[in-house]
């Protein structure tokens, strides 16, 4: 790892700290009287260490680590998309092919950095085959529905999230060697976004901003989050291949592209009557209820910078 | 509470009234493979709003959709509990080649019935009062055939007779939710989706309860479980 790697991580350790002690401070001074908001606080901070430790291990020991990670994970949003998204007996086969054959070929693509095949393989190919194995089952009920739901959930959970680790097969001049720093600000970008919209949110959240899809979404909360994650993002414009300007227009970028995710995702959540995706990551909800904003802002970071320094 | 007089699971002594097939510690570790990859697949969440977790001897009754159903109840109990509760299967389709035969006898320890009651003479519930008595507790699926659609088949009579003979066992239904749709009738490899397995509160038979109105109140009871779980 290299040292810029490992500082960042460091100052990442003692974020975590000083919020974990935050949480404590508040947790003991209720004084044993429990508060799910509080509680709900610190099960969030736990998860975040044992995320920025799984997320560390892999920069650790490499590349094919990270590729791998990601696949878990496009793999588990797959699942909680799957799950909540109804479908019938006669879409196993296009189920099947997104879990089985999909899903490990474009992170395959992804390894062996075949870009001309990992750019069109879901939004071309897949495409086209999903629908022929839903035909051939010969159910036509509610079919264009059927088949474009399961487009969406291989392109939102595996084609989307796929683009983090593809940063690392970006050729930029004079930035050699530093790619999975790529990866550790976008999604450190996204994720503070997301983090300190929630506490910008709760301290002075007023007037709610789109009171249908996400009821817990304000201004305050929005402006704030939005404003010092773009600027945390300029400030760390030395690990990225940008300067000042441009390190702060494409946070702007990201960040505004990571809110609107949020508010689509929470529109399906909210369509199907959920509150979350699934469960398996404490106090945040699903797998796709953390990294809906990383899924929106993902592809666009990766084309920005393909196009402009690649 | 066990009855402390049942002997420990692989301790039986030959001659013994009940007939339990021996399984080496061995083949009960082929187990952990399964649950471990049934737990992976389906995310295996369980609920337990109805009672806890706890070491009494229960009839754990549950609707079925597929083979894996017994499966990911039984992966869902914590493995003190897993290791005294067996699964009720049918022997018609258990028996029928090596491989079912090995898992149900001597990895899932399984308790046969014969549903073809090819013997008029005998109990073909004979075996599941053999485990109660022994102390195991049972998973059953009182549905008695695999349900392709939502809801519920009408319930057997084997659960109201399993209540009368044994009034100090405790009925906890169990509803699995999103399984059917993990291995479809006719597939064999199964979709990774997530799943809930959620226990109810435990029935007893009321004094003067006619087999009808408490098989209908059982069924009722497993219904609105999947209600709650949606």
């Amino acid at each position: 790892m290299q040292a810029d790697t490992l500082f960042l991580f460091v100052g990442i350790g003692a974020l975590l700290a000083l919020a974990s002690l935050i949480g404590f401070v508040l947790q003991w001074r209720r004084r044993g009287v429990p508060d799910p908001l509080i509680d709900n606080l610190n099960a969030r901070i736990n998860a975040w260490w044992v995320m920025v430790a799984l997320l560390g291990i892999a920069f650790w020991l490499g590349h094919g680590a990270v590729i791998l990670l990601f696949g878990a994970v496009s793999f588990f949003a797959l699942r909680e998309f799957i799950t909540l998204t109804p479908t019938r007996g006669s879409d196993y086969p296009a189920l099947a092919a997104a879990f089985y054959l999909v899903l490990p070929l474009q992170y395959l693509l992804v390894a062996v950095d075949w870009y001309g095949l990992f750019s069109i393989f879901i939004p071309v190919y897949v495409f086209l085959l999903l629908p022929i194995l839903a035909a051939l089952g010969g159910d036509t009920g509610a079919f264009l529905e059927r088949a474009a739901k399961v487009q969406w959930g291989t392109m939102i959970a595996v084609f989307c999230i796929s683009h983090v680790p593809a940063l690392l097969n970006l050729d930029i001049p004079g930035y050699e060697g530093r790619n999975l720093l790529l990866i550790a600000w976008l999604v450190l970008v996204v994720q503070l976004s997301d983090v300190l919209q929630y506490v910008c949110g709760k301290l002075f959240g007023k007037r709610r901003i789109a009171p249908r899809l996400s009821p817990s979404k304000t201004v305050e909360g929005f402006a704030g989050g939005i404003a010092l994650a773009t600027l945390a993002g300029t400030a760390l414009h030395w690990i990225t291949p940008f300067d000042l300007w441009q390190a702060f227009a494409i946070a702007l970028t990201v960040t505004l592209l990571g809110f609107f995710g949020g508010l689509v995702m929470s529109a399906i959540k909210r369509d199907r009557g959920v509150k979350d995706w699934g469960h398996m990551i404490e106090g945040h909800g699903g797998m796709l209820d953390r990294l809906d904003s990383v899924c929106f802002a993902a592809p666009v970071f990766f084309h920005v910078l393909r196009w402009g320094w690649g | 509470m066990n009855d402390s007089q049942t002997p420990p699971p692989g301790e039986e002594s030959p001659g013994t009234s009940v007939p339990r097939p021996c399984s080496s510690w061995t083949q009960r570790l082929l187990a952990w493979p399964i649950i471990g990859f049934a737990r992976l697949l389906t995310g295996a969440r369980s609920l337990w709003r109805g009672c806890a977790p706890e070491a009494r001897q229960r009839v754990y009754f549950a609707n079925h959709s597929s083979h894996a159903d017994f499966v990911l109840l039984w992966s869902s109990l914590p493995p003190a509990l897993r290791m005294r509760t067996r699964p009720v299967a049918g022997a018609d389709y258990w028996l029928r080649d090596r491989l079912r035969r090995f898992l149900i006898q001597r990895v899932f320890h399984g308790v046969l019935v014969d549903r073809e009651l090819r013997d008029r003479h005998s109990n073909p519930l004979q075996p599941l009062l053999d485990a109660l008595a022994g102390g195991d507790s049972l998973i059953l699926f009182p549905e008695g055939t695999r349900n392709p659609a939502e809801g519920l088949l009408p319930f057997r009579s084997g659960l109201y007779r399993l209540a009368r003979d044994c009034p100090q066992v405790e009925l906890v239904p169990v509803w699995i939710a999103n399984l059917n749709r993990v291995m479809p009738k006719g597939r064999v490899l199964p979709l990774p989706l997530l799943c809930t397995v959620t226990f109810g509160a435990p029935l007893s038979l009321d004094s003067g309860e006619r087999k009808e109105e408490f098989l209908a109140r059982a069924r009722e009871a497993l219904l609105n479980l999947a209600v709650e779980a949606a």
